[in-house]
């Protein structure tokens, strides 16, 4: 091929080229920095290590594929070929088809089967352990209801007909089981080291129970008591947003949460009054 | 093989309402389809333009747009609920009133025939029938932001019961009715399009023209269109469920309990889910009836501007179809943190993986189609190779998606926004601005102008690059979609500078195609005068006149000798060879 052509030099050919090799350059500089909220918990190390996992091994698809296409660029823009053009043969196409399926295969379906499902399971099909902080939270427009069962470890029982402005809940406060319970408004106190778990529910729309720090994202809706836990590994308050397009507070639905030492958070719930 | 029978030579109707308004000849009803498209463009894409100016100076006073928006941006700052309307709209717009009018309503209806070798569609009358109520639709769309309430707000995928209950937002007030009724509409007009083209592809090719040499185009059209046709039946079904719900007291989305404006609704038995299946095993499909026909469109121009076949013609063919079957059984990676089983997630992740294999075949030939070619930079070929480059890092993307447990934290963020951007706003957008610089001359027998289009070619890579590539990133910070304003949470504040870059870098992206507009009029009456093949391609439609006459062809069909890639053939003098170029020799008679 090489005696018979003609070589050409087009100004795009070597701005494409260049294009496309600048693709792969700001696609490192952004995949190297720091992106991810610092990390809050036990299980957030399994999808903070499947992220990094992808960002390295599709990132160096992302520069390959860019560098290997800049090249064809350079390589081939421009020239005037004077004889004919071989086809590969239908088997040598076949074998090259091979590489992106193999590739991918290791590389996509290997993050879901090696590093993906079991954290998946572990954080959605696993039962919460017995020593878990249970807390239910009901989201509305546009707040979070959050209700500790108290001593008894009992939720009150709650019902659609009593709803009423100043009864969010529908609580009955002469059941003796709701007696106990502590309520508090957008905010979350939970236990450092102990199983979180969240009972989810919607009074009105759906919403999403996003916790950015711990990788916990989960779409509350009405009508269903969905249920998940993790362990809070670190101090500190962080924040709780709502990842649902619930209505015109959506973007302002914003909740505390607070992760305090365990001596800590035992003090804060015995100084709680309970809802009656 | 079926071919259309010879007729009497058809004669062009002669008043103007039966030659541009109510006209049948398909190449008309292309056009009406594009020009529809580009109007819609200018609106959803100015939408865009207010959404990126309310989240770069959130609260900001715009006295001037307080005028044209008197109630939706009253004292000249943007209401929380108009916003809303403007991310529904612009991504229902931009969906189905640009990038499918475009694509199937645009290029499907001018390049089938002229493609395969007919003289019209198959039902020329249910083609003028299909745009006739695809403007209504459009219009009803159009209306729905001077209704009280404003236009629809509850986002383009429409989730209950923020559409269903009138309580819940303004705009699920008369703008989401307006919505349902523009969606079917919409859908009506798209399976008598649909129909149309698969039969006109299955019956209408000439002599010669068999299945297996129809070019990229034609197929992913055909593929597109049946994949359409299975799909949106099933969203119909759930818009006027949907509709019951809202106006005539069913519960098929809406659940007992639900507490609205300060009374319980009355409400039973259904759930918000019903409508999130439904929605998706239409939206996924959906992403490829867009996709697919903008890679046709590619993978035809690629052979045209490096003078050889593409790369792996049998494979790209094989994965295609592998694409679409997979496509209709993956919609559930959309539902992954919904509430939905989380075992039923697991099928839907290892699903939507097996979806990366056929669609890195495309992309490695597409890339290996420029091996050994002789590659020319015009304007079509710079946006095809911009396509290739963003259909990787679109695709590259979805991987994160995907994956089940990585979108616990990426769902509903900026990541997500970033990546269908890339896949059916950005390879579609690519793939139709290649298939119009491509095409214009076979429309208009004029070219468009040569250095405008690459001006527009380098504005529009960088700046999409500079919108949607970030995204992904402060997506990873976990910034969320569709919020209104990013100041009210302090883990947001790192990107208030990345937004503010994100938002100039779209007006300049919005800028570029006013320029592409513009290159598009001028061209039409001004242009270069083109002859029948100035790209000197080998498909049918460049052995057509141009523009090609009401019957395209003159008193015979054209009788198709080979597949539509031979380029660089050893025997020939000249570098490529019509389809219609006899006798068969080289690597004609079979695919190749």
């Amino acid at each position: 091929m090489a005696n018979n052509v003609v070589r050409k030099r087009p100004l795009h050919r070597i701005l494409l080229a260049a294009g496309m090799w600048l693709i792969p350059v700001v696609a490192v500089i952004f995949g190297a920095g720091n992106w991810l909220p610092p990390l809050a918990s036990e299980h957030g190390a399994g999808i903070d290590g499947i992220l990094r996992y992808l960002l390295i091994t599709v990132g160096a698809l992302l520069v390959i594929g860019h560098l290997v296409l800049g090249y064809f660029i350079l390589r081939f823009g421009g020239q005037e070929r004077v004889g004919p053009f071989r086809m590969p043969s239908a088997r040598t196409e076949r074998m090259w088809s091979l590489v992106p399926v193999v590739i991918l295969a290791l590389v996509a379906e290997g993050g879901v089967l090696v590093l993906g499902l079991p954290v998946w399971d572990k954080f959605y099909a696993s039962a919460a352990p017995a020593d878990s902080v249970v807390i239910e939270v009901t989201a509305e427009q546009f707040a979070w209801n959050v209700r500790y069962s108290g001593p008894d470890g009992k939720f009150g029982p709650t019902d659609p007909k009593r709803i009423t402005l100043n009864e969010p809940l529908g609580l009955d406060r002469s059941d003796p089981a709701t007696k106990d319970d502590i309520l508090v408004l957008n905010e979350i106190w939970v236990p450092l080291g102990l199983p979180v778990q969240i009972l989810l529910r919607s009074k009105d729309t759906l919403h999403s129970f996003f916790l950015p720090n711990f990788r916990v994202k989960q779409d509350a809706v009405p009508g269903m008591n969905i249920q998940f836990w993790f362990v809070p590994t670190k101090v500190g308050t962080f924040e709780l947003a709502c990842a649902e397009l619930c209505g015109l507070g959506h973007f302002e639905m914003r909740g505390l949460f607070h992760v305090l030492p365990r001596e800590e958070f035992q003090k804060w719930l015995s100084e709680q009054s309970p809802a009656q | 093989m079926l071919t259309a029978p010879e007729i009497d030579p058809v004669h062009a109707p002669t008043g103007f309402i039966r030659r541009y308004i109510f006209s049948t000849d398909h190449k008309v009803i292309g056009m009406q389809y594009l020009l529809t498209a580009m109007f819609m463009a200018l609106v959803a894409g100015a939408l865009a333009m207010l959404m990126r100016l309310q989240l770069a100076w959130p609260g900001q006073k715009w006295p001037l747009l307080a005028r044209i928006f008197p109630d939706g941006m009253a004292g000249g700052v943007m209401k929380p609920e108009f916003y809303l309307s403007l991310i529904t709209m612009h991504g229902t717009l931009m969906v189905f009133f640009v990038i499918s009018f475009a694509l199937l309503g645009g290029f499907g209806n001018f390049l089938i025939p002229l493609q395969i070798g007919a003289r019209d569609m198959a039902y020329p009358f249910l083609n003028m029938l299909s745009y006739w109520t695809a403007v209504p639709a459009s219009l009803i769309m159009l209306a729905s932001f001077f209704v009280e309430g404003g236009a629809a707000s509850a986002g383009w995928t429409s989730y209950p019961p923020l559409s269903a209950v009138r309580e819940a937002v303004p705009g699920s007030q008369w703008g989401q009715t307006l919505w349902i009724l523009g969606m079917a509409i919409f859908i009506a007009s798209f399976t008598m399009g649909g129909l149309n083209f698969v039969v006109t592809i299955l019956n209408e090719r000439t002599k010669g023209m068999t299945m297996m040499r129809l070019p990229m185009t034609i197929w992913t059209l055909f593929i597109a269109s049946a994949l359409g046709l299975l799909a949106f039946p099933p969203l119909t079904a759930a818009a006027i469920l949907l509709l019951f719900d809202r106006h005539f007291g069913t519960s098929f989305y809406l659940p007992a309990g639900m507490f609205f404006g300060n009374k319980l609704l009355p409400h039973a038995g259904g759930t918000p889910l019903l409508w999130q299946h439904l929605f998706w095993f239409l939206g996924h499909p959906e992403v490829y009836v867009l996709l697919l026909p903008a890679l046709g469109v590619v993978l035809d121009i690629l052979p045209a501007f490096t003078r050889k076949p593409i790369f792996g013609h049998r494979m790209t063919m094989y994965s295609l179809w592998t694409i679409a079957v997979l496509s209709m059984i993956v919609w559930g990676h959309h539902m992954y943190v919904s509430g939905m089983s989380p075992y039923v997630g697991e099928f839907f992740a290892i699903g939507t993986m097996a979806i990366t294999l056929p669609s890195a075949i495309i992309g490695m030939n597409m890339i290996a189609s420029l091996w050994g070619g002789t590659l020319r930079f015009r304007t079509p070929m710079l946006f095809a190779i911009g396509a290739i480059s963003l259909f990787g890092t679109g695709g590259l993307g979805g991987i994160f998606l995907g994956n089940a447990t990585s979108d616990i934290h990426l769902h509903d963020t900026y990541f997500v926004v970033g990546h269908f951007h890339y896949m059916i706003g950005g390879v579609t957008l690519f793939g139709l601005l290649a298939g119009v610089y491509y095409w214009f001359p076979k429309m208009f027998g004029r070219m468009l102008n040569e250095s405008w289009g690459k001006v527009h070619f380098w504005v529009t890579l960088v700046g999409f690059y500079s919108v949607f590539f970030g995204m992904h990133f402060i997506g990873l910070g976990g910034q969320p979609r569709r919020y209104y304003d990013f100041t009210k949470f302090e883990f947001l504040k790192p990107f208030t500078e990345m937004n503010l870059f994100i938002s100039i870098a779209a007006f300049v992206l919005g800028a570029a195609q006013l320029l592409f507009l513009l290159n598009f009029f001028w061209s039409w009456f001004r242009g270069t005068k083109a002859d029948s093949n100035p790209w000197q391609a080998a498909t049918l439609e460049w052995s057509a006149a141009s523009p090609p006459p009401h019957d395209n062809w003159g008193e015979k069909l054209p009788v198709v000798h080979r597949w539509p890639y031979d380029y660089s053939l050893p025997e020939a003098t000249e570098d490529y060879a019509p389809q219609i170029a006899a006798p068969a020799g080289g690597r004609s008679g079979s695919w190749r």
